[in-house]
């Protein structure tokens, strides 16, 4: 009987030979990450505890994004103390604004996370990494002041869904479109406590940007990881790390729980509906629903191939008078690539904002909250009742594409439109 | 240990936004949060609650983010326990970690709004006083048993780790 990628780093990081769905398992850590959210529970845990020093200084990685550069006091007070915790414990991967980016494109940047590695992150978006062919996954900040103690963390193992993806994808459509379709397909418990491992032809064609963009929103299924296995593409984009990894696959003869195929052939652009990323529809139903606001960034698709479809597509272009249209490069690499590559003139004379990187308007925190009765299309993972403010505000969530063709109309738009 | 209160009944993937909303992570505080528990869907949810009270609701329950103010609000405004159908992966974590009583039920549909509940939690037995019905759950398994016996994820490191005990 064979395994999956994520049975084998989860058990090469437990000491045991092999592990079985449902079992428990302590396992070591290769990183441990939180934000300005999170990390501050997670740090006054770990003083209540007594521990004087964190388990490895160079283990831990401390972003502040969701509330920062601080919207406000109380925020500031929190990044303070990552700032505060970072120097005190000499944490050697603490990202200050200037240098920070949204964590779940800063760290693959980076080169902190990498094939092979099991990663926690007190963020659910953690899975992410889960692209590069790591065993990442979201937990809460109890579980990352535990780790911060001894480098382990306890897992039930998740049994794998495998997904499959087949045919040939229609201009506009990427890995942003796939996966809401399946979430669409599967509902946002279809993989409650499941790995969700993608692959077939069609991924094996998609760049990494996508891929992060699909392992990003496994979370959004339910899933505990959104794996995609290591290929020479994967490699390319980690070489220069600084530390040594192990590539895994799955087992010709691994169990699966179950296996999607979706021949992927002809599918439109996706969009997901409020208020679940899972009430999804294709993009041609809904051009008839007007926005009052465009926001293109985060974990999901802020990264400089986002930035180009969108950039590509406004061009020589105005946004609807009236219509807010909200650009935030997800870090400030991104931020420099896309202002060399003259993608910040394009969205700016097109009457958009081009912002400092942050997770921002995605969870309400700031740029770009929403009042009552206020929509916006985002290239974000969540549609939630208030998520991006009021809770009688809309959000629709999409590719780059169908959000920058959206934001000249006005309305819903698929690309082709344009 | 015995928790007794009234139902407060919730639909499928109430998640973390509903739970406690974003403008709100700027406090770290249980009492704080739980001001503004369940708000954004419900909005006078607080008001009506009484020290005790029960959730219950029905799939995926607390679904969304990491964020562990949303079952620190839960804790903080006077819930004593959450039964749901079933619950999202990173909640369940939570939930154990911090030590909010929940159970797993499948007949929750079965439970009504307002209905007074004995929920023993040694034995995972539900009595519902209004409808004189017993509910059995299935007992948690003996890992998470162990730390939830510990009072969450910390004190059952501190009792299991030589780096803590040396001090």
């Amino acid at each position: 009987m064979g395994f999956t990628i994520a049975e084998k780093i989860l058990a090469s990081h437990s000491g045991k030979k092999a592990v079985s769905p449902g079992e428990f398992i302590e396992a070591k850590l290769d990183v441990a990450l939180g934000n300005d959210i999170t990390a501050p529970i997670a740090i006054a845990e770990f003083k209540k505890s007594g521990v004087k020093k964190v388990f490895a200084k160079n283990k831990i990685v401390l972003v502040p994004d969701h509330f920062a550069p601080a919207k406000d006091l109380r925020s500031a007070n929190q990044c303070k103390i990552l700032a505060d915790f970072a120097k005190e414990q000499s944490i050697k991967h603490y990202f200050e604004v200037g240098c920070m980016g949204i964590e779940h494109v800063l760290l693959p940047e980076k080169k902190l996370v990498l094939p092979g590695d099991l990663i926690i992150g007190a963020d659910s978006h953690t899975c992410t990494y889960g692209a590069l062919g790591s065993y990442a996954t979201g937990v809460g900040s109890t579980d990352l002041a535990r780790a911060f103690i001894d480098g382990k963390c306890w897992f039930k193992v998740p049994a794998t869904h495998k997904f499959i993806y087949k045919g040939k994808l229609n201009k506009w459509v990427g890995g942003k479109d796939l996966i809401l379709y399946t979430i669409g397909n599967i509902g946002v418990d279809g993989a409650l406590y499941k790995v969700l491992e993608f692959g077939g032809p069609v991924i094996k064609q998609l760049g990494m940007d996508d891929r992060f963009a699909m392992s990003n929103m496994a979370i959004e299924a339910g899933g505990r990881a959104g794996i995609i296995e290591p290929d020479a593409r994967t490699l390319k984009y980690c070489q220069g790390a600084s530390r040594k990894f192990k590539v895994y696959h799955s087992d010709k003869d691994a169990v699966y729980e179950k296996v999607y195929e979706y021949d992927v052939s002809g599918l439109e652009p996706q969009v997901a509906c409020p208020h679940l990323p899972s009430n999804v529809k294709p993009v041609s139903a809904l051009t008839d629903i007007e926005l009052t606001q465009v926001v293109i960034g985060s974990c999901t698709n802020g990264r400089i191939s986002d930035l180009r479809v969108a950039a590509a597509i406004l061009k020589g272009k105005k946004v609807k008078s009236g219509l807010r249209l909200i650009v935030i490069p997800a870090t400030q690499n991104i931020y420099l690539q896309a202002a060399k590559e003259g993608l910040a003139e394009i969205f700016v004379k097109a009457g958009g904002i081009f912002f400092t990187p942050t997770c921002g308007p995605c969870l309400g925190g700031h740029v770009g909250i929403l009042t009552e009765g206020e929509r916006c299309l985002a290239t974000t993972n969540r549609n939630f009742i208030g998520r991006m403010g009021s809770p009688r505000s809309e959000v629709y969530l999409s590719s780059p594409a169908v959000a920058a063709a959206s934001a000249i109309t006005g309305r819903i738009t698929y690309p082709e439109e344009i | 240990m015995i928790l007794k209160g009234k139902v407060h009944k919730f639909g499928d993937d109430i998640n973390t936004d509903d739970i406690i909303a974003a403008k709100y992570l700027v406090s770290t505080d249980e009492k704080e949060l739980g001001k503004h528990c369940l708000e954004n869907i419900r909005a006078d949810f607080v008001q009506n609650i009484a020290a005790g009270d029960i959730i219950v609701a029905g799939r995926n329950f607390g679904c969304g983010s990491s964020r562990e103010h949303a079952p620190l609000a839960i804790k903080g405004c006077g819930i004593s326990a959450v039964l749901a159908r079933s619950f999202a992966g990173i909640f369940f974590r939570n939930a154990i970690n911090i030590g909010l009583p929940f159970l797993e039920l499948e007949n929750t549909g079965q439970i009504s709004e307002g209905d007074d509940l004995e929920i023993d939690l040694s034995t995972g037995s539900i009595k519902n006083l209004s409808k004189e019905k017993i509910y059995k759950t299935q007992a948690f398994p003996k890992f998470l048993e162990q730390i939830i016996s510990r009072g969450g994820l910390i004190n059952w490191v501190k009792a299991s780790n030589k780096r803590v005990k040396k001090k």
